[in-house]
């Protein structure tokens, strides 16, 4: 039981983590295009706020405050009694609002449906800028060279 | 004596609309968007950022906008905005062992695992205008090498593995926030950090010379130079368990600095922090190299009387915030002040005057 308990969360946390950070304009588009959206009532109604982003040390020592970042939060509750949250990076309700009936969909059975519309392209999505990005760094990798003089 | 003075409102009010005509520029030119600015003119956005001590890009973007591009000015907007928000609550520690890395360079080893990678950076470029900048046209796409699919550890390790370099002391204490307590001295390290992280470029780096060229000299190597994007997680109460709540941009440095020993630690190389928002170079290696002239008292070092050893010299003097808005009020009317001191003035002018007379008088 506990076992399952920590499989959905490491699956919630990674659906949720996506969300957090997708760009705004291809998770919309997504989410857009999936139709009947189910109905729900606001626990926590969309809110913006800040939250201080915490460092460490070094890398690797203790911890210090190095700024705050934006984050709007949501949570509802869809009819049939479902908690969904939204935790979104920056300033948009829509989005939050996206995410939070996301994450309540997918402990639900339109859970493969939702994944197949919307997180699965969206994570590919999100997969590609990152390997792009690090293509382009990888080819300003300085690759050093010895000069060899004389005969052997 | 306080006495209101009215009768400044209209000419305020017209001073703004003038303001926003002038904001706008000739309007047969295009208006700047904020996207174009958060693209564009994304370092200007990222220093906002970091002295605004909030990571939004696109409102610091409004604010560059907002304020004609006196970043200063944007700053401060930003700050005002800041404490308008709720706090949420505070991350966990970012990882930077995980960033992905568009920019990671060493001085001090050439082969470490990882490479030298260089990334966008303005260095080796001839710094001669361009004048095809000045024409519209098409970027060529930049090259594409095989992707690093593994984190890159961080350089310290290596000397960490010898133990030729300073540990740093690990814990989990709730770090010192100067947005909630004002700064108090001696602060401590976490305090400092914050401080410089948020302080100005300009006297971040003018200390950080200082130290350079003799005051509190600590011959630093930049042990490594990172730039990319790490997730940010957050515990969610109701939850139970930390969720990403979205992903940074950061610059970090780590110098490496020369040390002979002192009277409580052995030789070995010690070391300077620096960790900014967005892509912020200068900035981090100027905060590492403050950060380690701090630390003399911890390290055993002896206070040589240099500025940027000095904690409270350089942590009151850092924002430019409080001090543009200390510096600039005096601008603002002091007609009562400046009366009563023009009166002060004119009476011990008087009394001068007097004894002079006086004097000549008994000289005759």
């Amino acid at each position: 039981m506990a076992n399952e308990m920590n499989i959905g969360n490491s699956a919630r946390k990674a659906w949720m983590g996506l969300m957090a950070s997708a760009p705004e304009g291809a998770m919309m588009a997504l989410w857009d295009a999936v139709d009947d959206r189910p109905k729900f009532d606001w626990l926590r109604a969309p809110e913006v706020g800040g939250v201080m982003v915490r460092g460490r040390m070094a890398g690797t020592g203790a911890p210090f405050n190095v700024g705050e970042m934006t984050v709007t939060r949501c949570s509802l509750v869809l009819k049939d009694g479902t908690v969904g949250h939204g935790y979104v990076q920056g300033r948009s309700k829509p989005k939050a609002e996206a995410a939070a009936l996301i994450d309540a969909l997918m402990q639900t059975e339109a859970a493969d449906r939702v994944q197949r519309d919307v997180l699965s392209p969206l994570a590919d999505q999100v997969a590609q800028a990152k390997t792009k990005r690090a293509a382009k760094a990888a080819a300003t990798k300085v690759e050093f060279f010895t000069m060899v003089r004389g005969e052997d | 004596m306080y006495v209101a003075v009215k009768g400044g409102e209209r000419a305020i009010e017209n001073a703004h609309a003038w303001l926003a005509e002038e904001r706008r520029g000739d309007t047969s030119v295009a208006e700047l968007s904020i996207a174009q600015i958060r693209e564009q003119l994304s370092l200007a956005v990222n220093r906002v950022m970091a002295e605004g001590s909030l990571f939004d890009p696109d409102l610091a973007a409004l604010a560059i906008k907002q304020s004609r591009g006196d970043l200063i000015e944007a700053i401060f907007l930003i700050r005002a905005y800041r404490t308008t928000l709720p706090r949420f609550g505070a991350s966990l520690p970012v990882e930077t062992g995980d960033m992905a890395c568009d920019r990671r360079i060493s001085a001090t080893f050439k082969d470490a695992p990882g490479g030298q990678v260089l990334g966008p950076t303005f260095d080796y470029t001839h710094r001669l205008l361009d004048f095809k900048l000045a024409a519209e046209g098409e970027v060529a796409p930049a090259a594409e090498g095989t992707p690093r699919e593994e984190a890159t550890p961080h350089i310290t390790e290596f000397l960490q593995g010898e133990d030729v370099i300073q540990r740093e002391p690990v814990g989990e204490a709730v770090p010192g926030d100067l947005t909630r307590e004002p700064m108090e001295f001696p602060a401590d390290r976490a305090l400092r950090l914050q401080s410089l992280t948020r302080g100005d470029e300009g006297f971040i780096l003018g200390m950080a010379y200082s130290t350079q060229r003799g005051y509190a000299r600590n011959h630093a190597f930049v042990g490594e130079l990172r730039i990319g994007k790490v997730a940010v997680e957050m515990e969610i109460p109701e939850l139970g368990f930390a969720i990403e709540i979205g992903e940074l941009e950061l610059t970090e440095c780590e110098t490496v600095n020369q040390f002979q020993g002192s009277k409580t630690e052995p030789p070995q190389f010690t070391r300077g922090y620096g960790l900014v928002f967005g892509q912020s170079e200068r900035k981090s290696i100027a905060m590492a190299l403050v950060d380690r002239a701090l630390r003399w008292e911890e390290l055993g070092e002896d206070n040589l009387g240099a500025v940027a050893q000095d904690e409270e010299f350089v942590l009151s003097h850092s924002d430019n915030i409080q001090a543009t808005g200390f510096l600039e009020h005096i601008k603002l009317p002091h007609y009562v002040d400046f009366q009563s001191e023009l009166e002060l003035v004119r009476k011990l002018r008087r009394e001068a005057e007097e004894r002079t007379a006086g004097y000549q008088e008994a000289a005759e």
